[in-house]
């Protein structure tokens, strides 16, 4: 075997992965870029110019405010429940509890969330029932629920855990004997907080955020079981372009909806990695 | 740099390769004699008779239906009823499925024993969608009303409905017109089926509106305006309605097609329905075959079996009004008792055409986020 195959032995693993890459994203990916750019099976900017609508502007700002939102409860409570575990005993019933539990938790998602809280919080759900018979309030008003306000509730429900899950290493990252330098400096808890963890801990906590952005921006299956008047976010409005039976023919508008999309989570991911790397000059 | 290129090669072909065989499936099964006459007749009588047809149906033993939900025109006993009188088995695939999925299923399945071999279409997607349909004129053709049908019989109305309130006694107070559910009684319990923009029972619901409120089939602006106003007094349910919604009492009015409203009162009596007065707006819905049925013969049966009186009276048992209700009634073959059942509908009905369909459909689209966004 000559040194030039010999190399490339340990590739032919990775080609499984390759090809499920290719079928499964780069191609649709292309697919996405390159539909966005036809009108009536020519090349046209049409769909790139709708873009710029009323509508999807309105539509691309909500997505962005709710996966904004979601992710800024949801990285604050999260880092809060994960800092709490850290400081117990790395081997003891919380921290195995909670992060088991976080680890189903930030899966748990889709038709399965959106009739959870729908039983709960929805028109006869059950502490809907419970606040109407007991005190005389009414929770559910006029569906907020099934609105932006009801799917910012919903999605915290998976960020708070996905935010334990990414952040906890970066906590576990932080080494005892850095406080007892500082301590025996002669800083005190303020100090050691304010010029060594946090600023160790924030490119972490950053980036952590914007991994809960990203998560929230391309969720659809939850927003798409709860949601059915209105496209308030964009992949609801993917949705209505491609099955609408009153507005016909909007299927490459559905591309360029989902180019906008890739361009935003793009930018996003884009932060993450740079965030990343800065963080894992000092956590490794 | 020349080795990266050769895995990229390789990855590339391989990638290929499998999609490739992805793509292929199972080569479709060669059409046996009476199917292949199936696929090209525009009557019975191209297959030598209803008698021949039913055979070459029977040989097929199977038909695939989509976007047909039980509870929708009595369409859970008409595809029983079809089932057992026949022996052929029906595929029921997405029932909740809408018009455009009917069409994209039609095309990504198609070649396939699985693609759709009959289609009931809202307006617009049948009518933009006809050069997928094969021609084909059922034994009773002629006396369903011209301008329910394409003369060559590539589309033809099945059956239809008006816009209707329907709410719960049991919940609210009666609704005698639109004006009422803006109401302090009606707080947060009054839903449309569906998102206008989207699906055809909705958007019927705001041309309904619009009629009521000094608008018209060419003018939805004031039915935009009526469900803002409904949205802006916290009346407005942003729920889809579905039977359990309904019988859950999760939904205590709903804005639907008279006939889905009537299908409900069988399962709940405080359930009443109303067509509100000067304000009937009617919608028929478009039957079709798909012009490459996997199962041609059995979908040209169905058809007869859409426009036979049977077939026509089970929508009646559903609260459809059937295409063909006028000629049977004259024929008094019509479920008399089932059609006096039907809710009153006062004033000159409106049924909108195309082109006033897609006027407001523009106007929807960019304005119906005011309400629901």
């Amino acid at each position: 075997m000559s040194r030039r195959v010999r190399r490339l032995v340990p590739l032919l693993g990775l080609v499984p992965f390759f090809g499920y890459l290719t079928i499964f994203l780069l191609i649709p990916t292309v697919a996405v870029v390159v539909g966005a750019f036809v009108e009536n099976d020519r090349a046209s900017l049409s769909n790139i110019k709708a873009l710029g609508d009323d509508v999807v502007l309105r539509t691309l700002w909500h997505s962005v405010v709710l996966s904004a939102e979601s992710a800024v409860i949801g990285a604050v409570l999260g880092a809060l429940l994960a800092y709490a575990v850290v400081t117990g005993n790395p081997d003891g019933l919380l921290r195995r509890s909670v992060t088991s539990a976080c680890g189903v938790l930030a899966q748990f998602g889709g038709v399965t969330l959106a009739f959870a809280f729908i039983a709960t919080l929805g028109f006869s759900g059950v502490v809907t029932e419970a606040g109407r018979d007991l005190f005389g309030i009414d929770l559910f008003g006029s569906g907020w629920l099934f609105g932006l306000k009801g799917l910012t509730l919903v999605y915290t429900y998976f960020q708070i855990p996905l935010m334990v899950i990414v952040f906890l290493p970066s906590l576990d990252g932080m080494r005892v004997q850095w406080r007892e330098a500082a301590e025996s400096l002669g800083a005190s808890t303020w100090q050691f907080w304010r010029y060594i963890a946090g600023p160790l801990l924030l490119p972490a906590f950053l980036g952590s955020m914007l991994l809960l952005f990203a998560n929230a921006f391309a969720a659809y299956a939850t927003a798409a079981a709860l949601v059915s008047q209105g496209s308030p976010i964009l992949p609801l409005l993917i949705r209505n372009a491609l099955t609408s039976e009153i507005v016909l023919g909007q299927s490459h508008l559905a591309f360029a909806l989902a180019l906008d999309m890739i361009v935003v989570v793009v930018i996003v991911m884009t932060l993450y990695a740079l965030l990343l790397r800065r963080t894992s000059r000092w956590l490794t | 740099m020349k080795r990266s290129i050769k895995s990229a090669t390789l990855i590339i072909s391989i990638a290929a390769m499998s999609l490739g065989a992805a793509a292929c499936g199972g080569p479709p099964d060669k059409d046996s004699d009476s199917t292949s006459k199936a696929a090209s007749a525009t009557s019975a009588k191209d297959v030598g008779g209803m008698d021949a047809l039913v055979k070459a149906a029977q040989k097929e033993g199977q038909l695939n239906v989509i976007a047909l939900p039980p509870t929708w025109a009595n369409y859970g006993k008409i595809i029983d009823a079809f089932e057992s009188k026949y022996d052929i088995k029906i595929n029921s695939a997405q029932p909740d499925a809408a018009s455009q999925d009917e069409i994209n299923a039609a095309n990504t399945l198609k070649g396939t024993k699985r693609a759709p071999d009959v289609f009931d279409l809202g307006q617009s997607v049948a009518l933009a969608n006809t050069a997928m349909f094969a021609p084909y004129k059922v034994a009773t053709f002629d006396s369903i009303p011209e301008d329910f049908k394409d003369p060559d019989g590539t589309w033809v109305n099945d059956y239809g409905g008006f816009m209707s309130i329907g709410f719960d006694t049991d919940k609210v107070p009666e609704v005698t017109s639109l004006d009422d559910l803006l109401g302090a009684k009606y707080k947060g319990k009054v839903a449309l089926n569906g998102d206008p923009t989207q699906a055809g029972a909705a958007f019927s619901g705001v041309v309904m509106a619009a009629v009521a409120n000094g608008g018209s089939a060419d003018d939805v602006a004031p039915g935009v305006d009526f469900f803002e106003k409904l949205k802006k007094a916290g009346n407005f349910l942003p729920v889809d309605p579905t039977p359990a919604t309904i019988e859950s009492g999760q939904t205590p009015v709903v804005i639907d097609w008279d006939y889905t409203n009537a299908a409900e009162t069988a399962k709940l009596p405080s359930w009443k329905v109303v067509v509100p007065e000067g304000a009937a707006v009617g919608g028929y819905y478009y039957q079709a075959i798909n012009k490459d049925a996997p199962h041609p013969a059995a979908a040209r049966l169905w058809q007869e079996f859409l426009y036979s009186d049977e077939g026509q009276n089970l929508y009646l048992g559903g609260g459809a009004r059937p295409v063909r209700a006028d000629a049977m009634k004259a024929d008094g073959t019509l479920d008399e008792a089932l059609y006096d059942k039907l809710p009153a509908v006062q004033g000159d009905p409106v049924l909108p055409t195309e082109e006033q369909t897609k006027t407001a459909a523009a106007y929807l689209s960019k304005n119906w986020s005011k309400v629901a966004g």
